[in-house]
């Protein structure tokens, strides 16, 4: 299991390279000046010079790069060139916001999803089937941001019962409002697939033999889904595992609608500022998190199913 | 250990009954917070209208910018960012007079008191300093802190320099050369070139205090969180990309501008829709630029929405490459008259001013040109006529456009309004649709350069508030790129003339009849399609009182207070 562990870490190495290869590459082939954020368009030739100068954007983008890359291994994912605020501070304010957001989100979604997921397969082919269905199809097919400002202009802007934007200030209690209508509306696409996800998975599990089994013993149906859910565990909890780490990478257009500060919002400041080391930073950290997500969903998969242990 | 938890809950615990009762528990105390939720934040109230340095309630203000543009003395985030946390925070030695309403914002003193120049060497000026002004953390405003900060934009070898602060403010101040301490309270500027523009380009010029950021050790990132300037707020929180709360500054040195606010808090919304909601919703007080196709919507809803117009122009800027059919006068005057702003101004729901130059029509300088901008396509169509142009030899011209874009207005349906009303004098347009950031790069690299695709004009709004702005930057020979934005290498020996004669007119009223000459030989010689200024519409609750929108890209938030 150590081996298998340590193994999966070192695999981790080339994918972190080639994500910093080519978050590098994307952010400089993108159109416009790298430092049209801070550069007046009507700067003389010399004072351009010397601001590009002064950030280190005169050199060859290989030279860039390496330089980049070496700060980065060391933690240092240098400073933001529209604020001057170090990078990595800028991204770790951000995750916090987005880690509570993902979370709550996930904890909605996941619940629901579950919930959902069961009940349909447990009731398969009758109306409430079709009604979880229709959520489930519902939720993986809304778009975000129209469901966000949906959800703005009725529990906001008629009903004045939720703020619409921000993350709020003071104690959680005080900034949990602000928490409820971004988390329902990223909940929407995890519920939906976690619905489908359980809900194949169960169907599939109650046909089979060993289910026929249990029924011929004379289990009761409580017990039947208890061997039910361990068997089914593996599968769902990969894509749990999955759907949070998209969670934790943040919505730009869910963030942006409803001002979210977490790291959508900071990229897609990022973005329309052409901050180049606050976007190869925000980039890196949250892929870093995705591969890292995926080994931990990995061997807990591995804890749980023999048979991956096995092969 | 972990392991055991997981298998515990979800083999032993009857898993489906645990997740029902969390779901329950989370939806039933979702209920009950909702149920409990107060309506939209109550904002303080206020007595009717407060005399100044505070008790006007607290007024919260959606910015467009995606975060709190900098602190510490040379904001970001283009004028928006000068606008908030510039002329709040700090004062310059020059600035705007943002009370008036009724004609562009004029020059007045802030903290120079008087200023003149050396009539042998007309490179030098020298300013007299507002005297018995502090900064937020009581130090004195003197020739010393003047020299600090002009050190800490442009001597790159100062300790205190600060690239960022530099980048800022450096391009805006093209004229300075260096600066000199005459006495505590006198300072003496050198300009590269005599230079007349060097009182509008001062307005850019703040100045924080020398003696905070030594106490903050030295350090301008600290300066940000806690800044000390001499403008009538002081900043009390600054959270990055959430909110910065101003509070007035008791000690401000001007009566008139003494803030009546408790607080103004600003608040980044990039995203229009989210800024209206946040309005209708009651969690902002007062909003910039709200979208376009929710003004009415909000003006039904008892929301007041101010408008005027000011220094700006929505332009084609023509090409003058070689092969361009704008090297003929007709032709651009032709363009000028085929274009029915009235039509544009209607698309917009009203908000725009038809351009008949490039400043507006009530501004001191724009003089009376003898070409009239308006719409005659009668005319239009015989000048083609008489350049060559008709049924059988088509004008063809491509124009780079964009989407979207800061001050673009509305671009796509306005060019495309646009292309209908040409085509029916016989100019057929054909757009090239690039993303914003890159046709604003294109602005500096020229007509002539590869990126520019062959195109006959491009479409880039611009500031016009002061005669560099407005005109030297795009109509000098010597502004052709790289120099500067003069994209079309436009050449006029008769207007770089009036350039250079302006540039060494320091008497204003001589200063403002070649500024009046110059642009009516532009106008007359249309160099760009003029077409609209923009109006800035903003939105705000109808208690929010003491507003007045200055003509000007900035506005003064000093009188602005909040009553019941």
């Amino acid at each position: 299991m150590f081996l298998y562990i340590c193994r999966r870490i070192v695999y981790t190495v080339p994918i972190a390279l080639a994500v910093a290869v080519v978050c590098f590459s994307l952010v400089h082939l993108a159109p416009g000046d790298p430092l049209s954020a801070v550069i007046p368009a009507d700067a003389p030739a010399e004072v351009v010079e010397r601001i590009v100068k002064a950030y280190g954007m005169d050199r060859p983008l290989p030279v860039q790069f390496f330089s980049w890359l070496g700060r980065a291994i060391q933690g240092d994912l240098g400073v933001s060139v529209a604020t001057g605020r170090p990078v990595a501070a800028e991204i770790s304010r951000a995750l916090g916001s987005t880690f509570i957001l993902a979370f709550a989100a996930a904890l909605l979604g996941f619940l629901f999803g579950i919930l959902f997921g069961t009940i349909a397969a447990f009731l398969q082919g009758r109306w409430s089937d079709r009604l979880v269905t229709g959520i489930a199809l519902f939720g993986v097919s809304v778009p975000h941001y129209w469901l966000g400002l949906l959800l703005v202009i009725i529990f906001s802007v008629q009903l004045d019962w939720l703020p619409s934007l921000g993350a709020g200030s003071g104690s959680f209690m005080d900034r949990f409002p602000y928490l409820i209508l971004p988390a329902v509306t990223m909940s929407f696409i995890p519920m939906g697939i976690v619905t489908r996800t359980v809900r194949s998975t169960v169907s599939e599990l109650l046909g089979s033999e060993f289910v026929t089994s249990l029924r011929a013993r004379g289990l009761s149906n409580v017990s039947i889904a208890k061997h039910v859910a361990k068997n089914a565990a593996p599968s769902v909890l990969a894509v749990m595992g999955l759907q949070f780490g998209y969670l934790l990478g943040g919505s730009i257009l869910v963030e942006t609608v409803f001002s979210w500060p977490g790291t959508g919002y900071l990229l897609n400041g990022a973005i329309f500022q052409r901050d180049i080391p606050l976007l190869q930073g925000i980039i890196l950290t949250l892929s870093m998190f995705f591969v890292a997500l995926n080994l931990f969903v990995d061997v807990l998969q591995t804890l749980f199913d023999p048979r991956i242990r096995r092969s | 250990m972990l392991l055991s938890w997981i298998r515990a809950v979800i083999s032993r615990r009857r898993w489906i009954k645990f997740a029902s009762g969390i779901l329950l528990g989370f939806t039933l105390s979702l209920a009950l917070l909702t149920a409990c939720q107060p309506a939209a934040d109550v904002t303080d109230s206020a007595p009717s209208v407060p005399d100044g340095g505070g008790s006007g309630g607290t007024v919260r203000i959606g910015m467009t910018a995606s975060d709190i543009p900098l602190t510490a003395g040379a904001p970001n985030s283009g004028f928006e960012g000068v606008r908030f946390t510039g002329m709040t925070l700090y004062d310059a030695l020059v600035t705007w007079d943002l009370s008036v309403s009724d004609q562009p914002a004029p020059l007045v003193p802030q903290l120079a008191t008087e200023w003149s120049v050396d009539e042998a060497d007309p490179r030098l000026w020298t300013f007299k300093l507002r005297e018995g002004v502090k900064f937020h953390d009581g130090s004195d405003f003197n020739a010393d802190a003047v020299v600090f900060n002009f050190e800490k934009i442009f001597d790159e070898n100062a300790p205190h320099y600060d690239a960022r602060q530099s980048a800022q403010v450096i391009a805006r101040l093209p004229a300075y050369e260096s600066i000199r301490k005459v006495d505590d309270y006198t300072v003496e500027i050198t300009t590269k070139t005599p230079s007349s523009l060097l009182i509008n380009q001062l307005p850019f010029m703040f100045f924080s205090s020398p003696a905070h950021y030594e106490a903050l050790g030295e350090d301008w990132t600290a300066f940000e969180q806690d800044p000390s300037g001499t403008g009538p707020f002081m900043l009390e929180e600054l959270v990055p990309r959430e909110r910065a709360v101003l509070v007035p500054n008791p000690n401000y040195w001007d009566e008139n501008r003494m803030a009546k606010a408790d607080r103004i808090e600003l608040i980044p919304i990039p995203e229009g829709t989210t800024r209206a909601n946040a309005l209708l919703a009651g969690q902002v007080d007062w909003i910039e630029a709200p979208p376009a196709d929710t003004l009415a919507m909000l003006e039904s809803r008892g929301f007041e929405i101010t408008s005027n117009g000011y220094p700006h122009l929505w332009p084609w800027q023509f090409s003058f490459a070689e092969g361009s059919p704008w090297l003929d006068k007709r032709v651009r005057q032709a363009a000028n008259l085929a274009i029915n702003r009235e039509e544009i101004q209607a698309l917009l729901g009203g908000n725009m001013i038809p351009a008949k130059g490039i400043l507006l029509p009530d501004d001191p300088a724009f003089g009376n040109p003898a070409f009239d901008v308006h719409y005659d396509p009668d005319a239009a169509l015989a000048l083609l006529e008489e350049a060559g142009y008709g049924p059988d030899n088509p004008l063809d011209v491509k124009v780079l456009i964009s989407t979207s874009g800061s001050g673009q207005m509305q671009p796509q349906p306005m060019n495309e309004l646009i292309q209908q009303q040409l085509a029916a004098v016989g100019i057929n347009v054909d757009f090239e649709v690039l993303v914003w950031e890159t046709l604003f790069d294109n602005w500096r690299q020229g007509a002539e350069h590869p990126d520019s695709r062959g195109a006959h004009a491009t479409n880039i709004t611009f500031a016009t508030h002061d005669p560099f702005a407005a005109m030297v930057r795009f109509v000098y020979t010597d502004s052709a790129p790289p120099n500067s934005l003069n994209w079309g290498l436009y050449s006029n020996p008769e207007v770089d003339a009036l350039i250079e004669e302006l540039q060494t007119t320091f008497d204003p009223e001589a200063n403002l009849a070649v500024y009046q000459q110059l642009h009516e030989t532009l106008v007359e010689d249309a160099p760009f399609l003029f077409v609209a200024h923009d109006v800035g519409p903003r939105a705000m609750r109808s208690e929010v009182g003491g507003f007045v929108q200055a003509k000007s890209w900035f506005q003064d938030i000093t009188p602005v207070y909040l009553t019941e």
